[in-house]
């Protein structure tokens, strides 16, 4: 018998694994369950204090809102993102489109958010144009910031790239010829690219909703920069909890139902992703 | 005849600044086996293309019975197209894929049900509906895409190199199946195809096409036995081609001097020679006869020639010999034997043996003047 040492070279990826992510969630799992402390932290007895709070009003709002303006800016940047890598995967020489489309990552994020107040702002480029064009009466403005479509847009901004990329080498590889096909058997050109080409990119698409879908969900500094009051998210309960509220087991709480809501996201993920699986597909055959 | 005629009236094609058509002209008939045959690059997929609505002509016209269809989208012409590489559906089941045209027609799933089985049946894929395409075989892809674009019955189907990925064997059934579903739909089938002995096979007409240009157009026969010029020569089938001059004409014949191996007489009755006109003449190899004794009482329209046997190759029901001629220059002369029935010990011309060959000059046939 030849002796099997495929677990120690798993070793290193579990190690990873077990720092990285299974302490830091059974400590919020702990957390959650224990009670404030008064400047911070958090003391025995175990409690369920901080479960009631997520039954109130105020948490279930902040819950239903950011699912929406996860779900609205997930839609937004799909729609923007599917023909936007359509034509980059059919363009031939799109290095340069693609260079485009990754050159905001070498700046940072926050500074990215920060240049939409310089877009947005009452002083800021679309004000100043209005202005100029005798649009707006000068000295007066229009308040794009710090409401809920300015988080929505934001957000879309932010996560495009993260949709474009698995869209594009998605529909990179597939088949053109399969359009041609699809018109040639009596399809229009909607038809063809909605019959043929969607369920042929279904995995793509599914990839290009979790990037956008879920740092979405959890996003903290985008609605907290050009967001207003009545924008907060889950991600700014979760800080204020921790910063100003010295409530660290309601945080943590609020960060596992977000930590559940995103494993929904996953599960549906992989059951739609099952039967591209080679592991599937081997199934099928037997 | 359920099929359409399709008129091709093509000026030109231009990619950029690359001449893919010129001046391409010709009728195919209602019903036909029509082949386009020419090595890549000769424009042969270009003018399927056209035909299918997949690209434009530059200036000219294609009428299907009549009625031009360039201003047609590929979906509103009468015409399938078989591609190449199969392009089935991935994510769709064989049934799924054969049903496509007609659940775009929106026909009820009763219709769509008997057609299915009934175009499956046709090309013997009974029992396979539920199969993804990545589960068969090319040969069984190729039967599918084959079903699906014969079902909703259009009256030309285009098949676009169909059975190029396949191997020998499964070429050849495919081919004769190919052949018996003509005959059973009884609609226009054009073939593009690189390989002549394809086209040759099962085509009613075949057009041979070279950088653009229709060069003949003819029956299987006449594309074989009376080739339009060396290129077609050449490119169908295999054969000899030599250079020379004409001496003189007498009754059926031409007397040509040819280069290195001497004079040769070859038949009159294709165009009329001028005498001194610089000529390429042709022999097909299975043409000539090989023996290691002089032949005797050889007919006066009869050439032959003495030569080295420096290569023989054994091929089961043929063999080939590659002879040098006496003369000046080293000539590679093909000459294909066929085997008799009753073969004792192997074929009896073997390498560097000295042999004879000899044709009726009949056979002989000049191809082309040389430029000046």
């Amino acid at each position: 018998m030849k002796k099997r040492y495929g677990s120690i070279y798993t070793l290193p990826l579990g190690v990873w694994v077990t720092v990285f992510f299974v302490i830091p969630i059974a400590i919020v799992l702990v957390y959650a369950f224990l009670t404030k402390g008064a400047y911070g932290g958090v003391k025995l007895p175990f409690s369920l204090s901080a479960f009631e709070a997520l039954f109130k009003n105020s948490f279930l709002i902040v819950s239903l809102r950011t699912l929406l303006i996860a779900f609205l800016s997930t839609l937004i940047t799909i729609l923007i993102a599917l023909p936007v890598s359509y034509f980059l995967a059919r363009t031939k020489n799109n290095t340069t489109l693609l260079l485009l489309v990754v050159i905001p990552f070498w700046v940072n994020f926050l500074i990215r958010i920060y240049a939409w107040i310089a877009i947005l702002g009452s002083e800021g480029f679309i004000n100043d144009i209005l202005r100029n064009l005798g649009i707006l009466a000068p000295g007066d403005s229009i308040q794009f910031l710090f409401n809920f479509w300015t988080v929505v847009i934001v957000h879309v901004y932010a996560f495009l790239p993260y949709a474009i990329l698995p869209l594009f080498s998605t529909i990179e590889k597939f088949d053109f010829n399969l359009l041609e096909a699809a018109r040639d058997l009596g399809a229009t050109h909607t038809r063809s690219l909605w019959s043929v080409l969607l369920p042929n990119i279904k995995g793509g698409i599914v990839t290009a909703i979790l990037f956008t879908f879920i740092p979405t969900l959890g996003s903290y500094a985008i609605p907290d920069l050009v967001g207003g009051t009545d924008t907060a998210m889950l991600g700014n309960l979760i800080a204020y909890n921790i910063k100003t509220a010295n409530n660290w087991p309601l945080a943590s709480s609020i960060s596992l139902v977000l930590t559940l809501l995103t494993s929904i996201g996953l599960l549906v993920y992989f059951f739609m992703n099952r039967s591209h699986s080679p592991v599937a597909l081997q199934e099928e055959i037997e | 005849m359920k099929g359409s005629e399709v008129r091709v009236e093509i000026e030109s094609k231009w990619f950029g600044d690359f001449q893919a058509l010129k001046n391409v002209e010709f009728t195919i008939k209602k019903g036909e086996f029509f082949s386009l045959l020419g090595p890549s690059g000769c424009g042969k997929t270009t003018l399927l293309r056209m035909i299918a609505g997949f690209e434009e002509p530059t200036k000219g016209a294609i009428y299907v019975d009549g009625e031009n269809v360039v201003p047609l989208p590929p979906n509103k012409r009468p015409v399938n197209t078989v591609f190449q590489n199969y392009a089935l559906f991935p994510h769709l089941s064989v049934y799924e894929n054969v049903a496509f045209p007609l659940r775009l027609r929106k026909d009820d799933d009763k219709t769509i049900k008997e057609k299915v089985k009934k175009y499956l049946g046709m090309v013997h894929l009974l029992g396979h509906e539920n199969k993804k395409p990545n589960q068969l075989s090319g040969g069984m892809k190729q039967r599918v895409a084959i079903a699906r674009a014969l079902i909703s019955e259009p009256s030309v189907l285009l098949l676009d190199e169909p059975l190029s990925a396949l191997d020998a064997k499964l070429r050849q059934s495919l081919l004769m199946d190919l052949d018996l579903l003509h005959d059973q739909v009884g609609i226009t089938f054009i073939y593009v195809t690189h390989d002549q002995s394809e086209a040759l096979s099962v085509s009613d007409r075949v057009a041979v096409m070279s950088e653009g240009r229709v060069l003949q157009i003819g029956s299987p026969f006449e594309i074989y036995e009376k080739p339009a010029d060396a290129f077609v020569a050449k490119f169908i089938g295999e054969t000899n081609l030599m250079t020379g001059w004409i001496t003189k004409k007498d009754g059926d014949y031409y007397t040509i001097d040819s280069e290195n191996i001497g004079l040769i007489q070859v038949t009159s009755d294709r165009h009329n020679w001028t005498i001194g006109q610089q000529v390429v003449h042709a022999i097909r190899p299975e043409k000539i006869s090989i023996t290691k004794e002089k032949p005797q009482d050889l007919p006066p329209d009869f050439n032959t020639l003495h030569g080295k046997v420096f290569e023989s190759i054994y091929s089961g029901f043929q063999s080939k010999f590659y002879v040098d001629p006496d003369g000046p220059e080293h000539l590679q002369f093909k000459v294909y034997k066929q085997h008799e029935n009753f073969l004792e010990r192997g074929p009896d011309i073997k390498w560097q043996d000295e042999v004879y060959l000899n044709w009726d000059a009949d056979d002989g046939y000049i191809v082309e003047a040389v430029a000046e």
